[in-house]
């Protein structure tokens, strides 16, 4: 605020220097210049009326001679001073709004009232810096938890869309460039409530930039970076950023996991997915000869993964010297018949189009369709707005690297636990991953699930804490039980149980909870509200874990303590 | 040589000289007081008060605020004798010269701090 203040009163300096030098001018004439009253004797204006005329004069001419009919000596100093205070004003009025129309003072008080917003933000938030497909994800998603976010972009059309956006929540947007400090501290680095900073730019440099700024202002502030290149994310995990997500890598050793271990792929596959999406049906990808257009990052990517499970890849790429594609490199795009015959199409089992460009992406497997109908195609979608095309193509799998960035980034911010599943689930053999599927996919059936942690703490589990309190035993299988009707089971699966920094998958049921416990679960959303409600009412729970129905009011307490007195006596 | 500086503290040493001129004198004599001088020492004190706009050094933020106090006490002197002059029935009298000298006085005051101020900045900053 103060900047705006200092700015505009510097850029008003000279406009009123002017406006005060033309008044004091023509008071100071009207003041000397001899004129008669109305008797005709000679006659001066003092300062009084002298300042009293010239302020009106200037903005009305022709108001008329006071206090006495003018001479022409006195008219003739009018006449100077009428010019002279109007071109000041019309200078002073100009400049005046030269400054409100100017860039730099509009984004300074943009920024000063984004500033402003995001100090009076009273409850947890992250900052999101680039508001592109990916950012717009994060921050639609976090918005429709609830949980607040700030935004820096550097492009202003980007800050506009997030104006004009619908969230539950008010999301205030920066057009700035997020690698400045600046910016960042406006968008709230040192506040207390911030609980992250979310660096999803597409340029690499400038992700990187971000997070050492991020950790060296606050290091205990969790940093989610998106990075594209192996040095960079080096580089950013080696001063602690807490989590780096590369798309194409991630992709890659998902699609690998196909291969050998279908049932792991769908575990990772749930449960990063947002909320409100079915089963995905999938089909295996089959093992052979695979054409790979473009090497670059994702080509690439792919690529290592593909011939680390010993399967032939050959690589499509229009400039194959300064890519460092494989020796026996197609030279082309794979738009064209001819080079993906060259490519030996014929005995492929699967292409991939992996170009930075989904129009030529969509024509490589319309091509190679027409060529071989029974190919299995996998499809890099860039942009978002494509996704149209790209359903209508059918193609076996579309990897959209904002997708699987917001996703990834998101569900680490909203499950924390799931990091850990997933961690303690890839040390698991595909039996294992079989069972879990299975047990999912007999509670879940074919509908939307969600994923959920909770807390066995007064806050989330009054209920729970309360019968700890009083000395029962809660097992997990209580937290199971549909409270409407306590002989059947919520529909959801335990994931994990963590307890005092230490993960168990899949607890059982039997398993006594202690105060404090996390447990993810996977199932329903329903479950999910039943499982709320049963944590937090005492009478339901009470009724589950001992079977009784226990009177809620005090008389009836009362009541059935004295009944049961009496009862004992009588016995 | 800074002209900027050299502008500055022509007007307020300006402001301090045509004030100490008003105010010298006997306090209550109308004829030992001129207008023009009053009129003077205002317009100056209001071009050095807009000649440290924008100054965000400490010393210029207090700058800004002398001049302004010894804009405010003109500006009262001023009215005062406006008021004594045409709107009150007695016409100027020794107590109301009395009145814009005293609120002129403390115009001076104010003034003398701001040019003790700029001779401490002048002997700080050595450039």
């Amino acid at each position: 605020m103060p900047d705006i203040v200092f700015l505009v009163l510097r850029r008003l300096r000279r406009p009123l220097l002017v406006l005060i030098s033309a008044y004091a001018i023509s008071t100071l004439g009207f003041t000397l210049i001899p004129g008669v009253d109305d008797q005709g004797r000679p006659w001066r204006m003092d300062f009084f009326h002298a300042f009293y005329f010239v302020s009106f004069m200037g903005s009305t001419i022709g108001f008329g001679e006071l206090p006495y009919t003018f001479t022409d000596a006195q008219r003739f100093w009018t006449l100077f001073s009428i010019y002279l205070t109007v071109i000041s004003w019309l200078y002073a009025i100009g400049a005046i709004i030269t400054i409100i129309q100017d860039q730099r003072l509009r984004r300074v008080i943009a920024m000063s009232g984004f500033a402003r917003t995001t100090r009076n933000l009273r409850e947890p938030f992250h900052i999101v810096c680039g508001y592109g497909d990916t950012g717009q994800l994060i921050v639609s998603e976090l918005a429709e938890h609830g949980s607040r976010c700030t935004v820096i972009d550097i492009d202003e059309d980007r800050i506009h869309r997030l104006a004009i956006e619908d969230f539950p929540v008010h999301a205030p947007g920066l057009h700035a460039d997020a690698q400045d400090t600046e910016s960042l501290l406006a968008a709230g680095l040192r506040h207390p409530y911030c609980r992250g900073v979310i660096a999803v730019t597409n340029s690499d440099a400038a992700n990187l930039k971000i997070a050492i700024t991020a950790k060296l202002l606050r290091p205990s502030l969790k940093v989610y970076c998106r990075s594209e290149r192996r040095e960079t994310a080096a580089n950013m995990a080696s001063f602690g950023t807490d989590s780096i997500t590369n798309a194409y890598e991630t992709f890659a050793e998902r699609f690998s996991l196909l291969f050998h271990s279908p049932s792991m792929f769908l575990v990772h596959e749930w449960i990063t997915s947002p909320h409100n999406e079915p089963l995905s049906e999938f089909i295996t990808p089959p093992k052979g000869k695979w054409v790979i257009c473009g090497y670059g990052r994702f080509g690439r990517a792919l690529h290592a993964r593909l011939e680390a499970l010993g399967l032939p890849v050959q690589v499509i790429e229009r400039n194959p010297e300064a890519t460092g594609a494989p020796p026996g490199t197609v030279k082309g795009t794979g738009t064209e018949a001819a080079t993906l015959l060259e490519a030996d199409i014929h005995h492929a089992v699967g292409i991939v189009a992996g170009t930075d460009d989904d129009a030529n992406n969509l024509s490589i497997l319309m091509t190679a369709r027409d060529l071989r109908h029974d190919l299995f195609t996998v499809a890099r979608q860039n942009e978002t707005r494509n996704t149209a095309l790209f359903r209508a193509a059918r193609i076996d799998r579309v990897m959209q690297p904002s997708r699987i960035l917001a996703e990834n980034i998101l569900a680490e911010i909203l499950i924390p636990l799931l990091g850990e599943f997933l961690q303690l689930a890839s040390r698991r053999d595909e039996v294992w991953a079989n069972l879990l599927v299975s047990r999912v996919s007999g509670v879940v059936e074919d509908r939307a699930h969600d994923t959920w942690v909770l807390r066995l703490d007064e806050q989330q589990a009054p209920a729970v804490i309360d019968q700890m309190k009083e000395g029962c035993e809660i097992r997990l299988a209580h937290l199971l039980t549909d409270p409407h009707d306590p002989a059947r089971r919520l529909r959801c699966v335990p994931l994990l149980l963590h307890r005092d920094g230490v993960g168990r998958l899949l607890p059982e049921d039997d398993t006594r909870l202690m105060r404090n416990d996390q447990l993810l679960f996977c199932g329903l959303p329903e479950a999910e509200d039943d499982m709320r409600l049963l944590v937090a009412n005492y009478n339901m729970l009470n009724y589950i874990v001992t079977g009784e129905d226990r009177p809620a009011g005090y008389i009836w307490q009362w009541l059935s303590r004295r009944r049961a007195r009496a009862g004992s006596a009588a016995g | 040589m800074n002209l900027e500086k050299v502008v500055f503290a022509f007007f307020v040493l300006l402001a301090l000289t045509l004030n100490f001129g008003f105010v010298m004198g006997e306090m209550d004599n109308v004829h030992h007081h001129n207008v023009y001088e009053l009129y003077s020492a205002l317009f100056v004190s209001l071009i050095a008060t807009v000649l440290k706009f924008g100054d965000r050094t400490h010393i210029g933020a207090v700058l800004l605020a002398t001049s302004l106090v010894a804009d405010l006490q003109l500006i009262a002197a001023a009215t005062v004798w406006g008021y004594a002059e045409h709107v009150s029935d007695l016409g100027m009298t020794p107590e109301r010269m009395a009145d814009v000298v005293a609120l002129s006085g403390g115009a001076l005051v104010a003034n003398i701090a701001s040019v003790v101020i700029l001779i401490i900045e002048t002997v700080l900053v050595r450039r």
